[in-house]
């Protein structure tokens, strides 16, 4: 569904992501893993068409990310993104606009769940409310591929259960989640394949219950395993 | 419920229905969750919520009746004989620990006779 082919990304004398190929299928929830700087972000921008690669290509079903895909990919940024001005219901409005997927319903019955109301001005938000509000309004689309950065930051502990029940909802056979955390113990049981980035490389993706059938290893033991000689 | 994550989850939600079907907290004949409930309820991948009902129907205690849901077994020989099965591996894991300790089987019984909880 979404394929990099040894995608490259250089920021002046950094390159943020090193010749990554790597194939996310539908059906599957991603947790991508890796300490801040390991190519993640990037990566996710890459894929949402928001960043153009250095070389290589990012192609979904099989064609180039670009305009078209767009409208298919939904993607939440670490990056705050709305209007001072705005209520939750201006911000959601403002997405209709922009998204044809997006319905507004989804978006009232997200924002209930996560204990919101649509009057509220973001910038009177608190962190974790922002944070919920902005997977509220990504997940209010109906896309192919949604990829949440950071969706667990932030997010009281009672918060995170609404968070994780509102992805396992979203997910199905003909989608591609992809959500990166580097709360991992939040991932472990709703992901099944674990993505790790290091400095800019791809080191493995891995099918976690596979992994613990087979090594009686969980995500979290892996992640130790993968970074353990770097400086985090 | 609050999982090992060192063992698979599949395994351990199996656990958890089977135990429920074996003491009958899930009747022979009633209607399990579909597959998204049980991946919710449990807050689990859908993916291992739909390995669990495989695993189920491999060991003949649920069945998919297509387009009508999952349901647990009506063969209650099956699930007196898991049941005893269960209870055998439990017994034996038991005595192999009290084994370990040094306990006699006597001792054991003596032990479990007086033992008032």
């Amino acid at each position: 569904m979404l394929e990099s082919k040894q995608i490259t990304k250089v920021y002046g004398h950094k390159t943020a992501v090193d010749q990554v190929s790597m194939k996310l299928m539908p059906g599957h929830i991603y947790a991508m893993l890796g300490p801040n700087g390991s190519g993640k972000t990037t990566w996710m921008k890459m894929a949402a068409g928001l960043v153009k690669p250095t070389s290589g290509e990012m192609l979904f079903k099989g064609e180039p990310v670009g305009i078209a895909s767009r409208e298919r990919i939904a993607y939440m940024s670490t990056e705050p993104y709305f209007y001072a001005w705005m209520s939750i219901r201006d911000a959601g409005l403002y997405y209709a606009d922009f998204f044809r997927d997006f319905s507004y319903d989804r978006f009232a019955e997200l924002l209930k769940r996560m204990e919101l109301t649509d009057d509220l001005k973001t910038r009177t938000l608190s962190s974790g409310m922002m944070a919920k509000m902005k997977i509220a309004i990504t997940l209010a689309r109906d896309a192919e591929v949604y990829m949440l950065d950071e969706p667990f930051n932030g997010i009281d502990l009672m918060a995170r259960d609404e968070i994780r029940e509102s992805i396992i909802e979203h997910a199905s056979p003909d989608k591609v989640l992809l959500l990166s955390s580097h709360l991992v113990e939040e991932m472990e049981a709703i992901a099944d394949q674990a993505v790790y980035m290091r400095e800019g490389h791809l080191v493995e993706i891995d099918d976690l219950e596979e992994l613990r059938q087979s090594q009686g290893v969980s995500m979290a033991d892996r992640y130790r395993e993968i970074y353990r000689h770097m400086e985090v | 419920m609050k999982f090992d994550v060192n063992l698979p989850i599949w395994l351990q939600v199996m656990d958890s229905l089977q135990t429920d079907i074996l003491t009958g907290r899930l009747p022979p004949g009633s209607k399990l969750p579909g597959g998204r409930d049980l991946a919710l309820n449990y807050g689990i991948n859908p993916n291992t919520a739909a390995r669990v009902y495989q695993e189920l129907e491999k060991a003949s205690l649920c069945e998919t009746r297509r387009g009508l849901g999952t349901f647990v077994t009506e063969d209650l020989e099956r699930i007196a004989r898991l049941r005893h099965e269960l209870a055998l591996t439990t017994l034996s894991d038991f005595l192999a620990k009290m084994a370990r300790l040094g306990i006699s089987r006597e001792e054991t019984i003596r032990m479990l006779t007086e033992e008032k909880g």
